[in-house]
């Protein structure tokens, strides 16, 4: 994977010095609050509720054991033993205190990290397929260009200051598991007629309070555009994005009220003057970017040991079947660690946890690991021999939960437990999600069924995209959760739509179950998924699971 | 007049991050029952004044609705009751702190 040269090194150890002299000055009072705010944010520094809070950047999910262990060892160091993955592949620390983030930054530029541009209206952290570089289905790995987009967004002079923040995503892959449509900019490779790669370039997509899809505005884009292009539409962006309003300055809304033909029209033109510009430079490290993400030498052994307990080990069968996906390479397999163990907070994995990850990674993964935007971890590239060991060792450390892409395998924000924006949590009602339906024995047999959750409208959960999306609001003083239903955040990407009138905390686990009781009932067959079920049926058949009473009214 | 609900004066310490509530002898206090029970509107912007130009201590004061108890003001909004607690999906914060 990508290391940082002397360049990356001296800029994140420049920005590190530079921020302790700030909090330096915060402290002895030469700096007031709304002077520092901006300058925190800036390094990823945020207050929330009951503390300050510490955002990393984990660039398009991309870790290496020697990186997870730092993250490990800053958790028992300045905060709780713990850290938060977040569905934009970055860790949230919870517990910091101010005058020890300085160090906490320290300690990431020794393993070439930072929380730069993880806050504020700047291009954010890239994010990107967790299955990068393994994925059967993959054109091509995706984190070059991701890599590459970093490097320019990074400090870049005229983009710190957007109407708003700005999210990007790129898959290399048909199957999109990096969300892209619900991206500022989206960027998906295909091929063209000439069988060439390129990007096809999604613009506008967001959730937030105005939820939306991305629409395509350019669908070849040679690799060699692919920097004059991003900055062809970040710089329309710039000079029209609405500034007066900040519900309605994100790229979504200026698109939405310019028109696509026209920002199809001045992206364009801008591109027209700014291709010139890239003398080949760009392509130049795109080359040597490459080459940090050549493929690991796969070892070609028997995988008779996986059959053997594949057959045997009815625990090992179950965790293979949900938690593995099909590697390019047929003697291996990429791993999803599973951060959902049932009753625990989703994301949340202890410093011993993270140390257990790193060695086996170093053990049997080829030094990688990845954060999925589902807020699980992944060994992209493990030899299906190793995969028992594997297995046992991550039983041990409570890492073994078979779960993944059902029903417990929930996306969740920090919610009210945490953020200083939530209008009600969002943890409790995923571990009490969980929680049931482990004890009904329910959820292999409800199969692979998407559930988000936010704690507010920002929709950080991802609410709007999840098979059933939860978003938590403050009714009149007393939370209250509205359900949305058939929302989908792949290459098929839907806004869910909204079921009806919300429930209050102690009813919303109820709730959820009658509709999933619903889709048991109404399912043609264990093979039809929630999510075709519900394509098919429409919302009638689960707005009647849900509001029972009201369908007696209607019917006396 | 609009009835004026009782308020509380919170706040989060600048170096900790903590919660902190402010007393009428014009200390922070971790504690909501040791907070000033404010009940009468003019009052309260006096002593949001007064706890804002604090710049050094505390972080982003504002008046939180608050009710008389037993032990003294308690939280009406479950917002500042999470306050006063820290997260439910663990034992962390003043729950853990307080005690
Ligand atoms: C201190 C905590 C956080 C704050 C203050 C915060 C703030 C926000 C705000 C204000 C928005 C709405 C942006 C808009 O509509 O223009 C938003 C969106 C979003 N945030 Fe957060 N967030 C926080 C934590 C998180 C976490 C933990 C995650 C990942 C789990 C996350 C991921 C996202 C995503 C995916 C979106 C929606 C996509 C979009 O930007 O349209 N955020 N956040
Ligand atoms: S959705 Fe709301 S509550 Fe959840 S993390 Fe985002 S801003 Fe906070």
């Amino acid at each position: 994977m990508y290391s940082y040269n002397e360049f990356d090194e001296a800029f994140v150890r420049a920005r590190v010095a530079q921020f302790t002299h700030q909090v330096e000055r915060r402290i002895d009072g030469s700096l007031t609050e709304e002077e520092f705010r901006p300058l925190r944010l800036m390094n990823g520094l945020y207050l929330q509720l009951h503390a300050y809070m510490l955002r990393v950047a984990i660039p398009y999910g991309t870790l290496n054991p020697h990186q997870m262990r730092q993250l490990a060892f800053i958790a028992d160091s300045w905060d709780k033993g713990y850290g938060h993955f977040t569905t934009r592949q970055n860790i949230q620390f919870n517990w910091p205190k101010l005058p020890d983030v300085p160090k906490m930054l320290s300690a990431l530029a020794d393993v070439g990290m930072h929380a730069i541009q993880t806050s504020g209206n700047c291009v954010r952290n890239v994010t990107s397929d967790h299955f990068a570089g393994a994925a059967v289905d993959e054109i091509e790995d995706p984190r070059p260009y991701a890599e590459l987009l970093r490097q320019w967004s990074t400090d870049h002079p005229e983009f710190q200051f957007l109407p708003r923040k700005f999210k990007i995503a790129i898959t290399g892959a048909p199957n999109d598991r990096a969300v892209t449509k619900a991206h500022d900019i989206g960027l998906r490779m295909v091929k063209n007629a000439a069988g060439e790669t390129g990007f096809e370039v999604i613009v506008g997509g967001g959730l937030g309070r105005t939820p939306m899809v991305g629409m395509v505005v350019r669908e070849f884009l040679p690799i060699e555009d692919l920097l004059p292009y991003v900055e062809a539409v970040l710089s329309v962006y710039n000079t029209l994005g609405r500034r007066d309003n900040k519900y309605k300055a994100r790229i979504k809304i200026t698109l939405h009220e310019t028109g696509k033909e026209e920002i199809s029209r001045m992206v364009e033109e801008r591109f027209a003057e700014l291709r010139p510009l890239f003398g080949g430079n760009d392509q130049k490290l795109l080359a040597d970017i490459r080459e940090a993400f050549a493929t690991p030498a796969f070892r070609n052994a028997p995988t008779d040991a996986y059959d053997a307990f594949y057959k045997a080990d009815p625990v090992f069968r179950a965790w293979a079947d949900t938690n593995l996906t099909q590697h390019r390479n047929d003697q291996y397999a990429i791993v999803t660690i599973s951060l959902k163990a049932h009753g625990q907070t989703p994301g949340d994995a202890t410093s011993d946890q993270m140390r257990v990850m790193a060695d086996l990674a170093e053990t049997y993964g080829h030094n990688e690991l990845r954060i999925s935007h589902e807020q699980n971890v992944i060994l992209p590239h493990v030899h299906k021999g190793d995969l028992p060991a594997v297995h046992a060792a991550l039983v041990k450390a409570g890492l073994g939960t078979a779960n993944v892409g059902l029903i417990s395998d929930i996306i969740a924000c920090p919610g009210m437990d945490y953020c200083a924006l939530a209008t009600a949590r969002s943890i409790p009602v995923a571990q009490e999600i969980a929680t049931r339906f482990d004890a009904l024995k329910l959820e292999h047999d409800i199969g692979p069924l998407k559930i988000k959750i936010s704690g507010c409208i920002n929709a950080c959960g991802h609410h709007h995209v999840g098979h059933i999306g939860i978003l938590g609001l403050d009714r009149a003083g007393v939370e209250n959760y509205q359900i949305t239903l058939g929302g989908d955040g792949t290459e098929t990407a839907v806004i869910g739509e909204r079921a009806g009138p919300g429930f209050a905390y102690d009813e919303i686990v109820p709730a959820i179950e009658r509709l999933v009781q619903a889709y048991l009932e109404h399912r043609e067959g264990p093979e039809e998924t929630f999510l075709e079920a519900y394509r098919r049926l429409g919302l009638q058949p689960f707005k009647a699971a849900l509001y029972p009473a009201e369908g007696n009214k209607d019917a006396a | 007049m609009a009835r004026f609900t009782p308020k509380v004066v919170t706040a989060n310490a600048l170096l900790e991050g903590d919660v902190v509530y402010l007393t009428a002898d014009n200390r922070w206090s971790r504690v909501h029952e040791e907070a000033e029970l404010i009940t009468e509107a003019e009052y309260g912007d006096q002593r949001l004044a007064f706890a804002a130009a604090q710049k050094n201590v505390i972080v982003g004061a504002y008046l939180a609705d608050a009710k008389a108890g037993q032990n003294g003001p308690e939280p009406t909004h479950f917002r500042e009751v999470f306050r006063t607690r820290g997260p439910s999906n663990y034992f962390h914060g003043k729950q853990a702190e307080l005690n």
